[in-house]
């Protein structure tokens, strides 16, 4: 055992879909289900760590305490918090601290949201003080305006293509086949791909990941309240990296309207993306090559390639050479989004960060039917919130 | 009647209009928008800042056309009609900078040169709502 690591007792999910139900009902699902997993009950839990959605009113911004008096006020204590697309991986480190401090020894982690249809939109109201209303007012920059300059750039600095783009959604695809909790499982062809509308050039519709509601939860424990419940080898946390990025970040990101000058104090030695795994491989005292699986947030398929090099799989540049020799795909080198990753999920914020960790769990346990990767012991998940918020965690077996 | 679509955001000279950030008078980082709390330098604890016109030139780093209306706040035209973002990499200010493109789009390309202009983003009863878009240079 590490030193600081936690276990995890239990993992459970609701489905992602677009199921129009209040975001209340998929995360008592996903919390009982985790429940069932570690095989505790919820009057046994003094600690429940929430991740917050901005888009469902005030109960998703207590979402611990709205959790809580759903499954039946007993008294837990609360914390509820907010990362954007990173905010699974916040609540994951409030229960992993308070547990490694000595404050509780188990504590659930819940995360769900409902999603409006279409295109993410800021918050209401007329806000010409908040940044992700004026993106939008000024520009029309949506989400995907952003994953399309970075696909662009990338086709420019290193010679994507089309089809390279097209390939990852034609992977991603295939590894989400039989998974039970993924929205899409359906197959496509590199030319249904590239027939599919234009969304934002050079993306397009297969190409950028929906808007989904799902829930996805977590038991987790000390390594003591592991070995005394039984659980002999449980799946260990060893990593949590929740980083901001480091002055001056010149690399454009949502929902900002320029980067930061680098005028007066030069670049970082790395860029925030780099930056985000770079500190879980430290605390977990591994480096890329220690790998057998990962999952990284494919907002785009084009993103995906980027995370590759973001994570150290390969050098920059080489990404497309690592998807087209088979390497991130089930049975390669390095497993890349065996769950399907947001190409077959969508996105549900705040269940998402936790929805790649559960999945690495499985992979790890070798419950991962249907799209295991033989032998995994060590992942990583790799995410970026908007507004700066890093979200990167290390499994270990 | 032009009103700007943003207060404070650029200058409404049309013969050279400017995108107006400010500079830290301590460690001379340019903010753009402008800066206003503190200087988020984190090695500097710069708190007064000077107004600074941005150069009006600069070469896209990347760009997009959208082909779908995105939500509110924008106001799309009716029909709606594809629109192209760019991001523009000033030199002098070692920053990326974004703005829609005006006009014809065909010549986009990373590293095309682009001149700052202003442009009409939407029309209502206050009169037409201004903003800043970048040109491509020919």
């Amino acid at each position: 055992m590490g030193v600081g690591e936690v276990a995890v007792l239990g993992v459970g999910m609701h489905p992602w879909g677009k199921w129009g139900q209040n975001f209340v009902e998929y995360g008592v699902v996903a919390a009982r289900s985790a429940l069932a997993d570690a095989g505790l009950d919820w009057t046994d839990i003094p600690f429940v760590s929430g991740a917050d959605t901005m888009r469902n009113g005030y109960p998703g911004y207590v979402s611990a305490a709205t959790f809580a008096q759903a499954l039946g006020w007993q008294g837990a204590q609360v914390s509820s918090a907010y990362a954007a697309c990173a905010s699974g991986a916040t609540a994951i480190d409030v229960a992993r601290n308070r547990i490694l401090a000595g404050l509780c020894d188990v504590a659930l982690v819940v995360g769900a949201d409902t999603t409006p249809k279409g295109f993410f939109g800021p918050q209401g109201g007329d806000r010409p003080d908040d940044p992700d209303w004026l993106r939008f007012r000024l520009l029309g920059a949506t989400n995907p305006t952003y994953f399309a300059f970075y696909a662009r750039r990338r086709m420019e600095v290193f010679g994507a293509t089309d089809a390279d783009f097209a390939k990852v959604k034609v992977k991603n695809a295939r590894h989400g086949l039989s998974n039970p909790n993924a929205r899409y499982r359906k197959e496509v062809t590199e030319e249904e791909v590239l027939a599919s509308p234009m969304v934002a050039d050079p993306l397009r519709l297969l190409e950028i990941c929906a808007t989904s509601d799902g829930a996805a939860a977590m038991v987790l424990s000390s390594m003591e309240f592991a070995r005394r419940r039984g659980a002999g080898d449980p799946v260990r946390v060893a990593a949590v990296s929740t980083v901001t990025p480091r002055f001056p970040n010149t690399i454009i990101e949502m929902p900002n309207f320029a980067t930061d000058s680098a005028a007066a104090v030069g670049p970082p030695e790395l860029t925030f993306r780099d930056s985000i795994a770079a500190e879980a491989y430290e605390q977990a005292g591994i480096g890329p090559d220690d790998l057998d699986v990962a999952e990284v947030y494919d907002l785009s398929s084009a993103l995906e390639l980027d995370w590759y090099e973001n994570i150290g799989l390969c050098k920059p540049g080489e990404a497309e050479k690592l998807l087209h020799d088979g390497d991130t795909t089930i049975g390669g080198r390095i497993p890349v989004n065996p769950s399907g990753g947001l190409s077959c999920f969508g996105e549900a914020v705040p269940a998402q960060a936790l929805a790649q960790v559960c999945e690495l769990v499985w992979q790890l346990r070798g419950q991962a039917s249907g799209r295991q990767v033989e032998g995994a012991r060590v992942g990583l998940t790799a995410n970026q919130g908007l507004f700066g918020h890093g979200s990167s965690v290390i499994v270990k077996k | 009647m032009r009103v700007p679509a943003v207060e404070g955001w650029f200058s409404l000279d049309e013969s050279d209009p400017r995108l107006l950030g400010n500079k830290c008078t301590s460690c001379g980082t340019v903010f753009f928008p402008k800066a206003s709390i503190a200087c988020r330098n984190p090695s500097c604890a710069g708190t007064e800042f000077e107004g600074v016109q941005l150069s009006n030139r600069g070469r896209v780093w990347s760009y997009t056309t959208n082909h779908y209306a995105p939500p509110a706040p924008y106001v799309s035209s009716d029909p709606f009609e594809p629109y192209s973002v760019a991001a523009v990499e000033l030199a002098d200010e070692k920053l990326v900078v974004l703005g829609q493109i005006d006009g014809d789009s065909a010549d986009l390309r990373v590293g095309a040169e682009v001149e700052l202009v202003l442009s009409t983003l939407f029309t209502d009863d206050e009169g037409d709502h201004v903003v800043w878009k970048w040109k491509v240079v020919r």
